[in-house]
């Protein structure tokens, strides 16, 4: 996509240009950010008309930091339309319709519509190509029959990106389509998932003769895998990619140097410190190599170099964080035992003001599916192997055959 | 300091590649490990004349090419891909910057200039029988003898220290550690060289015997030698996050070319995932190599410090891991003396003990963190 240029002054002067007719400081997020958007200043480097100017991406900071000069208000934290604003708009504006794009993606960015992603399944995880919820062309619409699983924010979404299998009979790759879906379509019932530290952050969604019109296709039948590689290729950077470089020594590593520093001094034998000090050091060490090797990512991917500092990344923190808040439960001992944020099944609210003790102990639990979502390290390893080294993939069964033949779980 | 590498830096970085290519190709290591000088003196007089390599952080008055630790780290980090033979960690960094830091005028020039030449090989005798690489453990005396000293003891694990010409030795006069100048060819200096694991590197044995030597510092050179360590440890460093990188590439073709069971060993998992975590713990410690050279190419010493210790004991473990995955890799192949590993191997077990091993960097660390 040949991409226009424009100078920083001029970039600026654009956005002193937006603060005139809507400062955030005076505005709500809505007005703000729709102005941002009618502006061209949302995504910068998205096509004009669709909240962007057609340039490098690298312009986008250059935004933010005019923004932050003339105002104290920042509305940037889109934490919660993270899916909406990280996968469905790249999505929308690469594969979707001139509708959609006029009619979604405003929205997507003022935070007005906040979206789910429709992918994984209880038999399609690890291999969500292999999925079997299933939508048949009936009319003007596609009839959907199915159920997805681990939707982050299906009960809070106005819309979804749903993959769906729209021909059984030809190998599972080139039988999938991909739709917008109307979460308030009838026969959409959404249902909290219950997780292990007690919690429901996700969802199942089960799918009964759900009506989608048919112009709610995102790219042609039987191409939703190549629209789902843009999705998922933007996961990585929605979620993984963090906003700013974290401070040296911040984040879990210091959870954990602070609860040792303030440790009980009966808690462990001279012995027992020599042993623990260097095992913090340790994890001190890795958080720090974490920090400056996505650091380095960044600085290639900006210079349109990326290697395999992202991967790397991604894998490593999942590992390092297991291990970490495992280390903050040896440091706090037998007390370790009880467990305060307690297991009544409810959505999860903000961890901002619980003590360090109770916020290790739920981290502890919740670490746990670090290196299983978005890619668990097993299929990470898998990548890095293949694709940043080149070594040769396995004997598969399951690449040429009618996805209808390829063995599943009933 | 962010890590940051400018065209420069990868010109250089490809020149001293290209170099080594011709230089230190695995037939010519293998001839010079067999060596008692362990270097070639017409590839190291080239270097100097040709590349500028040994005049990098010598400042150009005194005939160097300027230049600090970030160039530094990438030359070092290249000599560890090919394990290159020859006494550059000794005498163009450490020798080099003890001088820089704490020998008086009239004596920088003569040796600077020498070392960037390739004329003076020099190394900096620090460690004792106690095998320590810090201020602390140096127990060896000088006394005063006429308008000279006289050295007496042993300064063990010496970097090259049977070829160089000349000794710094670090010991104490009095109740301050000094910088002293010993000739390689000195009356009472018996120099043995060590039957060493590692072929690749040279080390000696100096025991002096009433060694005439001539003080080069004039004040206590504590915080000078420990900034001296900080150096060496960060540029070892690289040089083990350069020789990660190679075991990487060795596994990776071997995986990808030896067939068993009717596919090569790579497209099983378990061969896959090995050179994968290899893959990510070279990322991690070609971030920690960088990010030591940034820093040590920075004002802040603390920090310096701080990024030159997490990046020896890291890089160190993450050679040796890698090095070691590297002949279970290649099976049997592996083991033999024929096959490149076991030379990786060796060299990143010593060198993650010279300079202070991991778990003493991982303790200055915690007390610097104040676990």
């Amino acid at each position: 996509m040949a991409q226009k240029e424009i100078t920083e002054a001029d970039l600026r002067a654009r956005v002193r240009k937006l603060l005139e007719e809507a400062n955030p400081d005076r505005v709500d997020q809505v007005t703000f950010r729709g102005k941002q958007y009618d502006y061209g200043l949302a995504w910068v480097h998205f096509p004009e008309g669709c909240g962007g100017l057609g340039i490098s991406p690298g312009m986008q900071a250059v935004v933010a930091d005019e923004i932050s000069k003339h105002a104290k208000t920042t509305y940037e934290d889109m934490a919660i339309n993270a899916i909406g604003f990280g996968m469905a708009a790249p999505t929308l504006v690469t594969h979707g319709t001139e509708w959609m794009k006029k009619n979604l993606l405003r929205r997507i960015f003022t935070g007005e519509d906040i979206w789910c992603q429709l992918f994984s399944e209880p038999g399609a995880g690890s291999d969500v190509a292999g999925l079997s919820t299933r939508a048949t062309r009936e009319g003007d619409y596609w009839v959907v029959n199915g159920q997805k699983v681990w939707t982050s924010g299906a009960h809070v979404s106005k819309w979804g990106l749903l993959l769906a299998r729209s021909n059984p009979d030809v190998p599972k790759h080139m039988g999938m389509s991909y739709f917008v879906l109307d979460m308030q379509s009838p026969g959409v019932d959404v249902r909290p998932l219950h997780q292990i530290t007690g919690e429901a952050e996700f969802n199942e969604v089960f799918m009964s003769d759900v009506k989608v019109p048919a112009d709610r296709i995102v790219g042609r039948e039987g191409e939703g895998w190549k629209v789902a590689i843009t999705t998922l290729m933007n996961e990585r950077t929605a979620i993984g990619g963090g906003s700013g470089a974290p401070r040296k020594g911040s984040g879990a590593i210091s959870v954990l140097m602070n609860l040792w520093k303030a440790r009980d001094k009966r808690r462990f034998s001279p012995e027992g410190e020599i042993l623990m000090r260097d095992r913090i050091t340790k994890l001190y060490i890795e958080s720090e190599l974490l920090r400056l090797t996505a650091q380095r990512a960044r600085t290639a991917r900006k210079a349109g170099n990326p290697g395999p500092e992202g991967s790397v990344a991604k894998l490593v923190q999942a590992e390092l964080a297991k291990r970490l808040w495992e280390c903050t439960m040896d440091v706090i001992g037998a007390d370790s035992l009880i467990y305060e944020p307690g297991y009544s099944r409810r959505r999860p609210t903000s961890r901002a003001r619980e003590s360090r003790i109770a916020l290790s102990k739920y981290q502890f639990l919740r670490s746990r599916a670090n290196s299983i979502e978005g890619g668990t390290s097993e299929v990470m390893k898998n990548i890095l192997g293949e694709r940043v080294l080149g070594l040769p993939g396995e004997p598969r069964n399951d690449k040429d055959v009618p996805w209808k033949q390829i063995p599943r779980n009933a | 300091m962010e890590i940051s590498f400018t065209q420069e830096h990868e010109e250089l970085r490809q020149m001293v590649r290209r170099f080594f290519e011709k230089d230190s190709t695995e037939a010519i290591v293998r001839k010079l490990m067999e060596t008692e000088s362990g270097y070639d003196a017409r590839s190291w007089e080239r270097m100097a004349s040709e590349l500028s390599l040994l005049g990098i952080g010598i400042p150009e008055q005194h005939g160097g090419a300027g230049l600090g630790p970030v160039e530094m780290g990438i030359v070092c980090e290249e000599m560890g891909r090919v394990l290159y033979c020859g006494p550059y960690l000794a005498s163009v960094v450490l020798a080099a910057a003890m001088v820089r830091e704490a020998a008086v005028d009239a004596e920088k020039s003569k040796l600077l200039s020498g070392i960037a030449s390739g004329k003076t090989i020099a190394t900096l005798a620090i460690a004792e029988e106690s095998g320590k690489w810090n201020p602390e453990s140096i127990a060896m005396r000088a006394t005063r003898d006429g308008a000279g000293y006289r050295l007496d003891g042993v300064k063990d694990f010496v970097l090259d220290g049977h070829t160089a010409n000349v000794i710094l030795v670090v010991a104490r006069d009095g109740e301050t550690l000094a910088l002293f100048r010993v000739d390689g060819n000195a009356k009472g200096l018996e120099r043995a060289q060590l039957p060493a694991l590692d072929l690749t590197r040279k080390l000696a044995k100096l025991t002096f015997n009433g060694t005439p030597a001539t003080r080069i510092s004039d004040k206590d050179i504590a915080p000078q030698l420990r900034r001296v360590l900080t150096l060496g440890a960060a540029m070892l460093a690289a040089e083990q996050a350069g020789g990660a990188q190679r075991c990487l590439e060795l596994s990776t073709e071997y995986a990808k070319t030896r067939l068993q069971f009717g596919r090569p060993i790579g497209s099983f998992q378990a061969i896959k995932h090995k050179c994968a975590d290899m893959l990510v713990d070279t990322e991690l410690a070609r971030s920690a190599a960088y990010h030591a050279a940034f820093e040590l190419a920075g004002e802040d010493e603390a920090e310096a410090a701080e990024a030159a210790q997490i990046a020896k004991s890291f890089c160190s473990e993450a050679y040796y891991k890698a090095a070691a995955e590297n002949i279970q890799i290649h099976g049997g192949m592996g083991f033999t003396w024929e096959h490149p590993a076991h030379l990786y191997f060796k060299r990143a077990r010593a060198s993650s003990v010279i300079f202070g091993d991991p778990s003493e960097h991982r303790q200055r660390l915690a007390a610097s963190l104040a676990l």
